[in-house]
C-alpha cells in the first residue's frame, strides 16, 4: 500500500499549461505579426480578463460581490494623471505606484463597507465607487468634471516613434495580464487558496475549522484593489484622456465584467477566459445594435445565472472533467 | 439663521421621497433577504409609465397614480413569480446578479423606447403653489410629497403588524421552512412583498418625476439614496427608514448650500459617518 499523495495536475491540465505557454509565446510575438488594430483590440481583450479574473476572486472565491470595482479602475486611471502630471513620475513607474496606492486606499474603505452583510455589501461598494467619482469630478487640477488628456510631453517620454509606444504599452497589458493570472493562481495554489475554497464551499463550515475568514477575505480584496487600479492605470494610458464618467463607468468595468464571468463560469479560473472571448466575439457582431446589445447581454447573464449557474466552463468541468491549469486537488495513491 | 432654517426643512421634505425609495427596498429584504439592485430603475420605469399614461389620457400625473401603482404591483407580482423566486437560497450571487441583469435590462430598454432626453411632469399650478411658515416658504407639493411618504410608511408599518397578510410577511421573514409548515405558500408571499414593495417604488416614482428631471440612466443613484437612507435608519424598521431619507436629504440640502458640486458628496459623506459609528443604523429592529 502506497502513501496516499495531494496532486494538483491532471491530464488535462498538463495539455491546458502547454497551450497556455504556446499562446503566450504567440501573444507576446504579437507586434510582428498584428497590424495596429490587432494590437489595441489585443491589449483591450487582456484588460477585460484582467479585470474579470479579479472579480471572479472577489466574488466568485471571497463572496465579496462588488458591484463597484470601477472605485478601483477610475483611481487608478486618476492616479496615474495625477502622479505623471502633477509629481512629474515616469508613467511607466506611476502604473506600478497606482496599484499600490490604491491598494493602501482599499484598506480603509474595507474597514468600512466589510461592517455590511451579503447584499448589501455589494450596494455598499456602489456608494465608495460613487463617493471616488464625487472627489474626482472635484479635482480641478485634473479637469474636474470634463476630465483632462495626458500632456505629449508625458506620451513621448513612453516611446519617441508612435509604432515604439505602442508596442510598449502592449507588451504592458500582456505583462501586467500575466501578473494578475499568476497571482491568483500562486493565491489559490497556497493555503488561501484552500482557506478560500473552504469559504466558497460553506462559510460558516470554514469558519469552525479554524479559518479567519475576515482575514482572509481582506487579503483578497486587497489583491484585487492592486489589481484592478493597476489596469486602470494601464488602461487609460491607452486612452490618453480621463474623465470621471469614463474612468468610474458602471457599465464598462463592472456590468461587462461582471457578464465575463458569470458567461464564462464564476468561480473558476478558465471561467472569464471563456467569457471574454464569448463578450468579444458577440461584441464584434453586434456592438452596432448600441442599447440593444446592453439589453441583450443582460437577458443572456440572467438565463445563465438561471439555467446554468456555473456558466459555459462549469458545464464543460461537469461533463468533460477538464481544468485548464492545475488548480483542484485530487487524493490519488491511497489503495 | 431663517436660510439655514430653510434648507433643513426643504432637506426633510426631499427625505420623504427618500424614504418611499427606501421603504420597498426594506420591506423585500426584511421578508425575503432579497437586495434588488433594479429597485432604482423600477422607480425610474414608474416614471415612464406614468409618463405614458398622463399623454395618453390627459390627466394629472397624480391622478395617472390610479394606474400606475396597481400596474407596478402586478409587475412585481409577476416579477417574482417568474424571475426572483428561482434565485432564493442559500447562495447570494443569483438575486444580485439577476437584479443586476434586468437593472441593465430596463435601463437600456427605456433608452431604446424614450431615447435619452430627460422628462418631466408637469403637475399644473399645484407645483409653484406655496405656503408660509414662520417666515419661510414651504411649496405645496413638497409638502404633499412628504404627507403621502408618511401615509405610506404608517400604512406599510400597519400592514405588517395589524394585517393577515402582514403577519405571513413576518411568519416567512422568522422562518420560511415553517411558515410553509403551517400552510403559507412562500412564493405567493414573496410575490406579495414584491407587489407591495413595487406598488410604494410607483407613488415614489410619480413623485420624483413631478419634482425633477429624470432619464433612463438616473435610477442606480435612486437605488443608492434608497439603500443609505434603509442602513442609517437601521435595517428593518419602517420609521428609521424615514429618519435615514431625512437625514440623507438634509446632509444633501446643506451640501449643496456650501457647493452645488456637494450636493451628493455630502449625502454619501453621512451615510459613511453613520456606517462608521453606528452600523447597526438609528434604529434597527432585525438583525440581517
Amino acid at each position: 500500500m502506497s502513501a496516499a499523495r495531494v496532486e494538483h495536475a491532471t491530464p488535462a491540465s498538463r495539455v491546458g499549461v502547454v497551450l497556455c505557454g504556446l499562446a503566450l509565446a504567440v501573444l507576446a510575438a504579437a507586434p510582428l505579426w498584428g497590424d495596429r488594430q490587432d494590437l489595441r483590440l489585443l491589449a483591450e481583450i487582456y484588460a477585460y480578463v484582467a479585470l474579470a479574473s479579479l472579480w471572479n476572486l472577489l466574488a466568485g472565491y471571497a463572496g465579496l460581490v462588488s458591484v463597484g470595482q470601477q472605485a478601483y479602475v477610475g483611481l487608478g486611471a486618476y492616479l496615474l494623471f495625477g502622479l505623471t502630471m502633477l509629481a512629474g513620475i515616469h508613467p511607466l513607474l506611476a502604473i506600478p505606484l497606482a496599484g499600490l496606492i490604491g491598494a493602501m486606499v482599499a484598506l480603509p474603505v474595507a474597514a468600512l463597507i466589510f461592517r455590511l452583510r451579503g447584499h448589501y455589501f455589494a450596494i455598499g461598494t456602489w456608494v465608495i465607487a460613487e463617493v471616488f467619482r464625487l472627489i474626482a469630478s472635484q479635482v480641478s487640477a485634473l479637469g474636474g468634471g470634463s476630465g483632462i488628456s495626458l500632456p505629449i510631453a508625458i506620451v513621448t517620454s513612453i516611446g519617441a516613434s508612435r509604432q515604439e509606444r505602442e508596442f510598449i504599452i502592449y507588451w504592458l497589458a500582456l505583462a501586467i495580464l500575466v501578473a494578475v493570472l499568476v497571482a491568483i493562481f500562486t493565491l489559490l495554489r497556497s493555503r488561501y487558496g484552500l482557506a478560500l475554497t473552504a469559504i466558497r464551499d460553506n462559510e460558516l463550515a470554514a469558519r469552525s475549522n479554524g479559518i479567519d475568514v475576515t482575514r482572509v477575505k481582506l487579503i483578497v480584496y486587497l489583491v484585487t484593489a492592486l489589481g484592478t487600479s493597476m489596469m486602470g492605470a494601464l488602461i487609460f494610458l491607452q486612452k490618453l484622456r480621463v474623465s470621471p464618467d469614463t474612468a468610474f463607468s458602471v457599465n464598462d468595468w463592472t456590468a461587462f465584467v461582471i457578464f465575463i464571468t458569470v458567461i464564462g463560469g464564476i468561480g473558476r479560473i478558465e471561467g472569464p477566459l471563456i467569457g471574454t472571448i464569448v463578450f468579444f466575439a458577440l461584441r464584434q457582431t453586434l456592438a452596432d445594435l448600441g442599447s440593444l446589445y446592453l439589453l441583450m447581454l443582460g437577458a443572456v447573464a440572467i438565463v445563465v445565472m438561471l439555467k446554468a449557474p456555473k456558466g459555459i466552463w462549469g458545464f464543460v468541468v461537469d461533463r468533460f472533467g477538464w481544468q485548464l491549469l492545475p488548480l483542484e486537488r485530487r487524493l490519488t495513491g491511497a489503495s | 439663521m431663517t436660510a439655514w432654517l430653510n434648507i433643513v426643512v426643504q432637506g426633510v421634505l426631499v427625505g420623504g421621497l427618500y424614504a418611499m425609495f427606501a421603504a420597498g427596498l426594506s420591506l423585500i429584504f426584511g421578508v425575503m433577504r432579497l437586495v434588488n439592485i433594479a429597485h432604482g430603475d423600477l422607480i425610474v420605469l414608474a416614471a415612464y409609465l406614468a409618463l405614458v399614461a398622463t399623454e395618453t389620457l390627459g390627466v394629472n400625473p397624480l391622478v395617472s397614480l390610479i394606474v400606475v401603482v396597481p400596474l407596478m404591483a402586478l409587475i412585481g407580482y409577476a416579477l417574482q413569480r417568474g424571475v426572483l423566486n428561482r434565485t432564493l437560497g442559500p447562495d447570494l450571487l443569483p438575486p444580485l446578479l439577476v437584479t443586476f441583469g434586468l437593472s441593465v435590462i430596463i435601463q437600456n430598454g427605456l433608452l431604446e423606447l424614450f431615447t435619452a432626453d430627460s422628462r418631466k411632469l408637469q403637475a399644473g399650478a399645484i407645483e409653484v403653489d406655496s405656503i408660509q411658515v414662520a417666515g419661510i416658504s414651504v411649496g405645496t407639493l413638497p409638502l404633499i410629497q412628504f404627507a403621502v411618504a408618511v401615509a405610506v410608511i404608517a400604512a406599510l408599518q400597519f400592514m405588517f403588524y395589524r394585517t393577515a397578510t402582514g403577519r405571513a410577511f413576518r411568519a416567512t421573514s422568522d422562518d420560511q421552512a415553517v411558515a410553509q409548515l403551517v400552510g403559507l405558500d412562500n412564493r405567493h408571499v414573496f410575490a406579495l412583498a414584491m407587489a407591495v414593495s413595487l406598488a410604494v417604488v410607483a407613488i415614489a416614482g410619480v413623485f420624483l418625476a413631478v419634482r425633477a428631471n429624470f432619464d433612463p440612466a438616473i435610477g442606480p443613484a435612486r437605488l443608492i439614496f434608497g439603500f443609505e437612507a434603509v442602513i442609517i435608519g437601521g435595517l428593518g424598521s419602517m420609521w428609521g427608514t424615514l429618519a435615514g431619507g431625512i437625514i440623507l436629504g438634509v446632509a444633501q440640502a446643506i451640501g449643496a448650500e456650501i457647493d452645488p458640486g456637494w450636493q451628493l458628496l455630502a449625502g454619501h459623506l453621512a451615510f459613511l459617518a453613520i456606517l462608521a459609528v453606528r452600523p447597526e443604523g438609528l434604529l434597527p429592529k432585525v438583525q440581517a
